[in-house]
């Protein structure tokens, strides 16, 4: 018998409690993949390469407030800059206010909405149609699977924002490397429909011509507009996004707390589970070191046996982790933040990681005690 | 006959590091699972605490916050003070509050950056009608004036928000010259100004909303229904209580997440918990067995085993609680998803919270200890006793 198969065979000597212990430490790890699945979504993920090239110019105050449609022009003329469009929240609700069946409506410019958000595919027929159709919408590809819109099909939506409600036309479906949740309608049909926001828009949306230009844009748009009635506030899309979880809460704590709570539990779990498997064990070390085992290869093998359980059952978590990430981010009362949300490979290897850190931190101390144990007193002990 | 509990407690202390490490684990459990409740729990007090049941908040047709587009027309004000069941004042005045809300960026204390507040303009009527809100510091704002005054919350969580600073809102500087506590209300999120004086900045023709006071409950209902059946008005009134306990929509996310956690967490500890009173029954397995020739009958020993299990989920509760209790009070703040201003709410840790936690971690403790307990009660006696 090699010490692998010894160790193997000794860390599934009483089942019952291996698996409890797997099971355990399996869901802590479950959370924490989650958890840092989240975090990666929300911090580490820079976007696709089209995001790093678009800004989002706000009025500096919130994104309830309005920006004139004269400030499109004047940013179009700034160095660096692409494209430019207008977009306008517009918050209503579809069919009732029931979470699940909401989802943001923009109104915007059909003529270049796409140019700008180049990372979304829409059939040229079709913007085309929408363009020809000041009551026509276009919707992403999910969220008209998810209601079953087709083509033509008539969409109400009811404002809440504002005293008006839309009655629009699908003319369009797009597509976009992640779920947006997204409706827009041409924003024509808004001012006719509400005079009062004529002339005035909620954001606007720009492509500079590198990511490496966004950070200069960005300050001379501020610049520019810092003394007017309505100064903004300009910041890249990733940074945008980063603002709306920021409101959400301090999130960053939050999800920091969780993650030393589950990380704790999972060693009390792993060191208990160890320090009960090695105290039965106590005429068992003693034999093995009268064998002439020294005390480096019992220290280890305790170890190592810790260490498969741990990280067994971090992989056990990871991969039912990657399980209700997938059912989360397709469930129909997720928010839209976690639409998008997948566990990686690199997430996956830190929670085994994660275990294989508890195991060896958990069973040191019973082992290194069991290691040092007197053999007479040992091969005494009753137990 | 029942086997002593005192049994059950030496039992406990004999096995002291499995105790000890099961209990903490169980206690973090309960430590998340209070910490996600008192969330909850500070939220819905902030909305749900808030409002006067005789107060009919009347909004725009179709708005579902005070903070819509396209508000109520200044001109309605008088028809809305000329009609039955309006409650007046000592001097005669009836209770009716135009006011007007505007959300403003403050830099956040912790240097986490800039979030938005509401500031609430309105005369002094308005303040005589929400007569909970208390002055702790400095003095209300004077009419005429550009003065504010914040409340005790925005006070802490915010820099440029201390008596005597100034603060930029619409197209100037205010003076803050005030803090207010409303104890846990809505309110406490917001900062107060004069309506008068923001008219000067802004040419404002609406109001934002306005806050009708009626006699008496009854005619809190007519008068909600008379405002929303004027044809003239196009306006719809409801309850003041009613509003804000819609707003409690933005503790969504941190439920969703949190009962996520919490179960997952629980599901866990329940299996550790498991471990140890398998543990506990494999170790005393003679001791069982000799209990049973004493004369103790199956169902008494499986008794005394769920009930250690749970003893030990008790421990870890307490454990649990007084771990949390030093954030008891703690304010934080989360977006209100309606106006994107900061909803301002405390930690609060309310007895049905601590009642829930107890009870989760009982559950927890049932979970784990009843299939321990069962294979302790089945054993053979002569087999056990053989070991």
């Amino acid at each position: 018998m090699t010490l692998f198969s010894f160790m193997r065979k000794n860390a599934f000597r009483n089942k019952r409690r291996s698996l409890l212990t797997l099971l355990s430490i399996g869901f802590s790890l479950l959370l924490l993949t989650v958890m840092m699945t989240i975090w990666h979504a929300f911090y580490n993920d820079q976007g696709s390469a089209e995001s790093a090239e678009r800004l989002i110019v706000r009025h500096k105050v919130s994104l309830a407030q309005f920006l004139p449609i004269s400030y499109r022009e004047s940013i179009r003329s700034i160095p660096g800059v692409r494209n430019v469009v207008n977009e306008t929240w517009f918050g209503g609700q579809y069919k009732d206010d029931k979470p699940e069946n909401f989802f943001a409506q923009f109104g915007t410019d059909p003529n270049e909405i796409f140019d700008v958000q180049r990372d979304f595919h829409i059939p040229p027929d079709q913007l085309d149609a929408w363009k020809h159709d000041r009551a026509g919408c276009v919707v992403d590809a999910q969220l008209a699977q998810k209601h079953g819109w087709q083509i033509g099909d008539r969409i109400n939506i009811k404002g809440t924002i504002f005293p008006f409600d839309l009655e629009l036309t699908l003319r369009g479906i797009f597509t976009a490397p992640q779920n947006t949740e997204t409706l827009y309608f041409n924003n024509t049909y808004f001012d006719e429909g509400y005079p009062r926001v004529k002339g005035l828009v909620g954001f606007f949306g720009v492509l500079a011509d590198s990511p490496g230009s966004v950070p200069i844009i960005a300050k001379t748009i501020d610049t520019q507009f810092r003394n007017s009635d309505w100064p903004t506030k300009s910041e890249s899309e990733k940074a945008f996004n980063l603002d709306w979880i920021a409101m959400m809460g301090n999130v960053k704590a939050f999800i920091l707390s969780i993650c030393a709570a589950v990380v704790f539990a999972t060693l009390l779990v792993s060191a208990n589970t160890m320090a009960m498997s090695i105290r039965e064990r106590t005429r068992e070390v003693a034999l093995l070191k009268t064998l002439g085992f020294t005390r480096a290869t019992v220290l280890g093998l305790f170890m190592s046996e810790s260490i498969t359980l741990a990280a067994l059952g971090g992989l056990l978590g990871a991969l039912a982790a990657s399980g209700l990430i997938f059912l989360i981010a397709h469930s129909s009362a997720a928010a839209f933040l976690f639409t998008n949300m997948k566990a990686s490979l690199p997430t996956i290897l830190a929670a085994v990681g994660v275990g294989a850190a508890v195991g060896v931190v958990s069973s040191f101390v019973p082992a290194y005690n069991a290691s040092r144990r007197n053999i007479v007193e040992g091969l005494r002990h009753i137990g | 006959m029942a086997i002593p509990l005192q049994y059950n407690i030496r039992n406990l202390k004999l096995r002291k590091s499995a105790t000890v490490m099961t209990a903490l684990g169980i206690a973090l459990t309960v430590t998340t699972a209070i910490f996600i409740m008192a969330l909850l729990a500070g939220l819905n007090a902030a909305f749900h605490g808030s409002g006067d049941p005789l107060n009919v908040l009347v909004l725009r047709k179709g708005a579902t916050a005070e903070m819509a587009a396209g508000g109520i027309d200044r001109d309605a004000l008088p028809i809305m003070k000329d009609l039955p069941g309006v409650a007046r004042d000592p001097q005669g005045q009836p209770l009716v509050s135009g006011e007007d809300l505007l959300v403003i960026v403050l830099p956040r204390n912790d240097g986490t950056g800039d979030a938005n507040v509401t500031v609430r303009f309105m005369t002094p009527i308005g303040m005589e009608m929400r007569p909970e809100v208390k002055l702790v510091s400095g003095r209300w704002f004077t009419p005429g004036q550009r003065e504010v005054v914040v409340s005790n919350s925005v006070h802490k969580r915010f820099s440029q928000a201390s008596v005597g600073d100034q603060m930029w809102i619409g197209k100037g500087s205010w003076n803050v010259v005030g803090i207010f506590d409303s104890r846990g209300s809505a309110h406490d999120s917001e900062i107060w100004g004069d309506i008068n004086q923001l008219a000067a900045d802004f040419d404002r023709s609406t109001y934002s909303s306005v806050l009708i006071r009626a006699t008496d409950p009854v005619s809190a209902d007519a008068l909600k229904n008379r405002v929303s059946d004027d044809q003239r008005l196009k306006l719809q009134g409801l309850l003041e209580t009613e509003y804000w306990s819609k707003q409690t929509s933005s503790g969504a996310p941190i439920k969703f997440v949190g009962t996520i956690v919490a179960i997952i967490m629980a599901i866990g500890s329940c299996f550790a918990a498991m471990n140890t009173m398998y543990a506990a029954v494999a170790y005393r397995s003679r001791e069982i067995a000799t209990l049973r020739v004493i004369g103790f009958s199956r169902p008494s020993i499986l008794t005394s085993f769920v009930f250690e299990s749970v003893l030990l989920s008790l421990l870890g509760a307490i454990v649990g609680i007084l771990l949390m209790l030093p954030f008891n009070g703690m304010t934080t703040g989360t977006s209100n998803p309606v106006t994107f201003s900061e909803a301002v709410f405390s930690l609060q840790m309310t007895p049905a919270v601590l009642g829930t936690a107890v009870l989760f971690a009982l559950i927890m403790g049932l979970f784990g200890g009843i299939a321990p307990a069962w294979h302790a009660a089945r054993r053979e006696i002569l087999a056990s006793l053989r070991e």
